[in-house]
């Protein structure tokens, strides 16, 4: 499972090119909100933290699909669905892995764009810990669906059918806890309702994700 | 073998399910046709006018009973689904890829005629409430079930397909469903009616459950020809499906 893991990381960064797309992707999305509505500083501040979440979502939907398109192409998924390790571990090394090379950069680059949508210090920490607890589930979610197209040719626009419906809850949940902190308000409840989805998502769309591999490449 | 798990093997097998099929739809469909009539009967003409709102509210008898049924089928597809990937059964496979379209068509009928009474009664065609948002997610993941099965070249694996997105679908339903109602419940007061069940006189509260059992055997009749459609199909090659064309030649 670690070396999976391992595997997977060092092969990102082989092609740094996969891993930079979905980043510069999620900049350009927040960068064209505001060339829409207009540089209006306070229509910012009240959009900010929906328009970097569902930048967020996007970039991450769009990454989403690499996750097992190369293993698919070379064969070495039909290798994994037949060792003798269970495959929902499996498919979560694989998960992991992706999060970290797509998502964390993400986070790492929110608090930033934040600036740039001049999101008051007080959100701040609200967004990047709704991220940290968000992106996984999404993550988790996504692989479902991945794992489910990946045989097919045009997987892309199917994938985003699937599974954005499923993303509407971490959306819902993550926007009102950056609303909350930025009222002033306490945000507990959200950020455990979030750590609950999250909990939830790494218990079945392991299991999920294998059932779904086996059905459409065994 | 136990006579109840007998009976199942049996209901199982493609060729009595398909005979079965062949004599319950017309009593179904009689069903059916009786229940709508009686119940529009009785809401278009017998019922009184509310107080408030008029004539215009009696389109709850197509709007409430096409929302119930939205949320049923969409249960009784992931239950197919689930028989479907646990024991293989191949009419549960084709119930699961049937029940689709027709959720679809009852969430989409939920989401038209909510429209046509919110002009008239909120003055807007669409307002972000709890209920209109997670009913429009629950027609996108209908449209996501069909899409997927028709994006899959060989049949059965298409119908597992679905059977797992079916699964994942029901156990994010109530997710989806309470958090829609948080954000809506933080980003805006009350300011929808809602329908409570005992405040509804019983003069409208019969002609409504005579049109939601008329819409539960329309669903019965459309699920058993789709699924006999799904088999004839399926089975071409088959010895019985054989037979069957020969008596019908």
């Amino acid at each position: 499972m670690w070396a999976l893991f391992r595997r997977d990381v060092v092969l990102a960064f082989r092609r740094r090119g996969d891993v930079v797309q979905p980043l510069v992707f999620f900049v350009l999305v927040v960068t064209l909100v505001p060339l829409a509505v207009g540089a209006d500083v306070a229509l910012l501040k009240s959009i900010g933290p929906g328009i970097i979440w569902v930048g967020a979502l996007l970039a991450s939907l769009l990454a989403q699909e690499s996750l097992f398109r190369s293993d698919f192409e070379d064969g070495s998924l039909e290798q994994l669905l037949l060792s003798p390790y269970p495959l929902p571990l499996l498919v979560l090394a694989k998960i992991a892995a992706h999060w970290m090379v797509t998502s964390v950069p993400l986070i790492v680059v929110a608090p930033l764009l934040a600036v740039l949508l001049r999101l008051p210090s007080e959100g701040m920490s609200a967004l990047v810990l709704t991220l940290v607890l968000g992106t996984p589930v999404l993550s988790l979610i996504g692989a479902i669906g991945v794992a489910l197209t990946v045989g097919l040719q045009k997987g892309g626009v199917m994938l985003s059918l699937l599974i954005l419906p499923l993303y509407v809850p971490v959306l819902i949940v993550a926007t009102l806890a950056v609303d909350a902190a930025l009222a002033g308000l306490p945000v507990s409840a959200q950020l455990y309702f979030l750590g609950a989805l999250l909990v939830g998502a790494l218990t079945l769309a392991p299991i999920a994700g294998a059932a779904a591999l086996r059905i459409s490449v065994g | 073998m136990n006579i109840v798990v007998r009976y199942f093997h049996t209901l199982g097998s493609p060729p009595y399910f398909y005979r079965l099929a062949q004599r319950l739809i017309p009593w179904l469909a009689a069903a059916c046709a009786a229940l709508i009539a009686g119940g529009l009967y009785l809401g278009l003409v017998e019922a009184p006018p509310d107080y408030q709102q008029g004539e215009s509210y009696r389109i709850i008898f197509v709007h409430v009973p096409s929302a119930w049924m939205s949320l049923f089928i969409y249960v009784v597809m992931a239950g197919a689904g689930l028989v479907a990937l646990v024991w293989r059964v191949k009419i549960a496979e084709a119930m699961a890829v049937a029940s689709a379209p027709i959720g679809a068509t009852f969430t989409f009928l939920a989401l038209v005629t909510g429209s046509l009474w919110g002009k008239p009664m909120w003055g807007a065609w669409w307002v972000w409430d709890a209920r209109l948002t997670s009913e429009l997610v629950l027609l996108f993941l209908y449209l996501g079930v069909i899409a997927l099965y028709g994006a899959i070249e060989d049949r059965r694996t298409a119908a597992r397909a679905v059977a797992v997105l079916a699964l994942v679908g029901v156990v994010n339903i109530p997710i989806i469903h309470y958090s829609v109602e948080w954000w809506n419940t933080l980003h805006q007061g009350p300011t929808v009616t809602k329908f409570d069940a005992p405040s509804i006189h019983i003069s409208m509260l019969i002609p409504l459950l005579l049109m939601a059992a008329g819409f539960m055997f329309y669903y019965a009749v459309a699920l058993l020809l789709r699924v006999r459609c799904a088999l004839i199909d399926r089975e071409q090659g088959s010895k019985w499906v054989g037979e069957i064309a020969g008596e019908k030649a």
